[in-house]
């Protein structure tokens, strides 16, 4: 039953993956990247972390991806692009030397922490399932808002220094053309 | 693995036979079949009552009291020639229907239907011996299944407009998205007090801690977020007022004017379905699900609380019927004006409210302070941003802006 689900779950996360480097309409290779996204959270209750799986419907498949095909929609490119023009040279071996590069590293901590992967005798310090549904919720939110809670607060202001950045940048453009 | 991944169902704890399965088949084709026809009832009653509302007759050819006009109208559907447009995504205009579908249907499984939840009891009843709810599944996210299935609901309406290769439905795609969006926000935020005060999100859960009507989550949050959900989650549906999505007489007819035969069908649908849904939805958070107000004598408990829901339920389909033949039609910049500078302030400052009270509860602090010091802070948050909107009014209209 486990394999199954993570065959099919896996299959999804591939050819999801495929269809965004793949395809060559924009909103293809979007929808493509929400058929990935799914496949995690699919792995996640297969994992029986199911507000993890909730979650990454709500914010990836329901908020990111849609703002993506807003932006696609909203500025007409949703054509198909020739992709032989190359305007910045670089890009193309750095980006391979950056995909192996990730590829090496997850490689390296698998191969690192195999005997907890797979080898160990199989029990973690904290149960994930206790049988009490709420207790896996209950257990991300201690971590997140007892033991990693300055993180947290950190992460927020960042997020919204980005958020006044990117309000500013918009509106200096304006009002500059309008004192000239 | 086989009962973890089936645990959101009481009767499928153990070993799995034959009777449990039997019954989560049953429980799955009979919601099937009553969300059909409920469905179908919900549209007659939304076209009797607005008719009655504008004076009129209504339908009245199809069966008694026109009851079968929808069905008609489906079997005319069914028979329609199924235009495709020459310059339309063929792939993703035929997948568009069914991602509007399936996520309304879905939301079906998560509403407790009924059961006995008076008295502690935790709405449990008993079927050929084996335990289990009157609710296909009860997960414990429970109520974010609920925010998930409504956030891919977008992509039906979203890719509907813009496989259609055609202006209208473009521009009805663009406004859905961006109004569902920002409503599912304040909608978020609503849900979080609700979720506070309950302590759980499996939805079972939350109707079991509204027990008696002073912990009907209507009361117990006071007002304010019930009002912000009602509000958000009309945007959400895109219904009236708020339906600029299928502003007649700007965009044609929206999102699916490019649609015909039943592809249009499943729109209509879950539009109707989604109404549905979402009274149901409300039901749950704010008004006690099927706890009951007081014991209908002679029947049992079970099936009072079906009783009481479907009343529940049918109030807020009249209420839905009624925004719709009273309100005109907002504007896109009211609309979003609403959303994002009164809605999510509103609920946000709520929330918090709501939490403070919490942990002075929790705490043991003194009630009465907490609560006059929580109030200074909301209403000077409130006069900092409107100080804050109309100083950026006035820049914009320094800048010429139009609005």
């Amino acid at each position: 039953m486990e394999l199954v689900v993570f065959v099919l779950a896996a299959a999804m996360v591939l050819v999801g993956a495929l269809g965004v480097i793949l395809r060559s309409n924009p909103v293809h290779a979007a929808l493509s990247l929400v058929l990935t996204l799914f496949g995690i959270a699919v792995m996640f209750v297969a994992q029986e972390a199911h507000f993890l799986a909730a979650v990454q419907v709500i914010v990836y498949a329901g908020a990111i991806v849609v703002l993506f095909l807003f932006v696609i929609m909203l500025l007409g490119v949703d054509r198909s692009e020739d992709i032989r023009i190359e305007p910045f040279k670089v890009q193309r071996p750095l980006a391979a030397v950056v995909g192996l590069g990730v590829i090496g590293l997850v490689a390296a901590s698998i191969v690192a922490s195999r005997d907890a992967i797979g080898g160990g005798s199989g029990s973690l310090d904290t149960p994930t399932s206790t049988g009490n549904g709420d207790s896996n919720i209950r257990q991300i939110a201690e971590s997140v808002f007892g033991d990693y809670v300055v993180a947290f607060e950190v992460t927020s202001i960042l997020l919204v220094v980005a958020v006044v950045g990117t309000v500013m940048l918009t509106r200096r453009v304006k009002s500059g053309k309008d004192k000239s | 693995m086989n009962t973890a991944l089936l645990s959101i169902d009481p009767v499928a704890d153990g070993d799995l036979l034959w009777t449990p399965l039997l019954i989560i088949i049953l429980k799955v084709v009979a919601i099937f079949a009553i969300g059909l026809l409920v469905t179908m009832f919900m549209v007659w009653f939304e076209r009797k009552a607005i008719a009655g509302l504008q004076n009129r007759i209504g339908p009245n050819k199809a069966g008694p009291w026109g009851l079968l006009q929808t069905l008609a109208d489906g079997i005319k559907l069914f028979f329609k020639e199924d235009l495709i447009p020459d310059r339309a995504d063929r792939f993703v205009f035929k997948l568009a229907p069914y991602l509007a579908f399936v996520p309304a249907f879905l939301v079906w499984s998560v509403i407790p239907l009924g059961g006995d939840f008076s008295n502690g009891k935790d709405g449990l009843v008993s079927w050929f011996g084996h335990t289990t709810r009157v609710q296909l599944a009860d997960p414990p996210v429970g109520i974010l299944l609920f925010m998930a299935l409504s956030s891919v609901a977008v992509y039906g309406i979203m890719l509907a407009g813009w496989s259609s290769g055609s202006k209208y439905p473009l521009l009805g795609s663009v406004r859905a998205s961006a109004q569902m969006v920002s409503y599912e926000a304040a909608l978020g935020l609503s849900i979080a007090t609700v979720l506070l005060l309950a302590g759980t999100l499996s939805t079972s859960g939350i109707v079991a801690n509204q027990d008696g009507f002073a912990n009907w989550h209507v009361v117990s949050t006071g007002v304010v977020p019930f009002v912000i959900f009602l509000l958000a989650a009309t945007a959400e549906m895109n219904r009236p007022p708020f339906d600029l999505v299928e502003a007649e007489q700007e965009l044609v007819g929206g999102f699916n004017t490019e649609y015909s035969s039943i592809r249009f069908g499943l729109f209509f649908l879950a539009e109707f379905m989604n109404t549905v849904t979402m009274s149901g939805i409300i039901v749950t958070l704010f008004w006690g699900g099927p706890q009951g107000l007081f014991d209908i004598p002679v029947i049992p408990g079970a099936i009072e609380g079906t009783i009481w829901f479907i009343a529940k339920v049918l109030v807020f389909l009249y209420v839905y019927v009624w925004f719709r033949a009273t309100l005109p039609r907002y504007r896109y910049d009211q609309l979003m004006d609403l959303g994002w500078k009164i809605l999510i302030p509103a609920s946000l400052g709520w929330f918090m409210l709501m939490a403070v009270l919490r942990l002075a509860r929790d705490e043991d602090w003194n009630r009465a302070v907490v609560a006059v010091a929580a109030a200074a802070v909301i209403v000077l948050c409130a006069v900092l941003i409107s100080v804050a909107m109309k100083v950026s009014r006035a820049n914009r209209e320094r800048e010429g802006a139009m609005f």
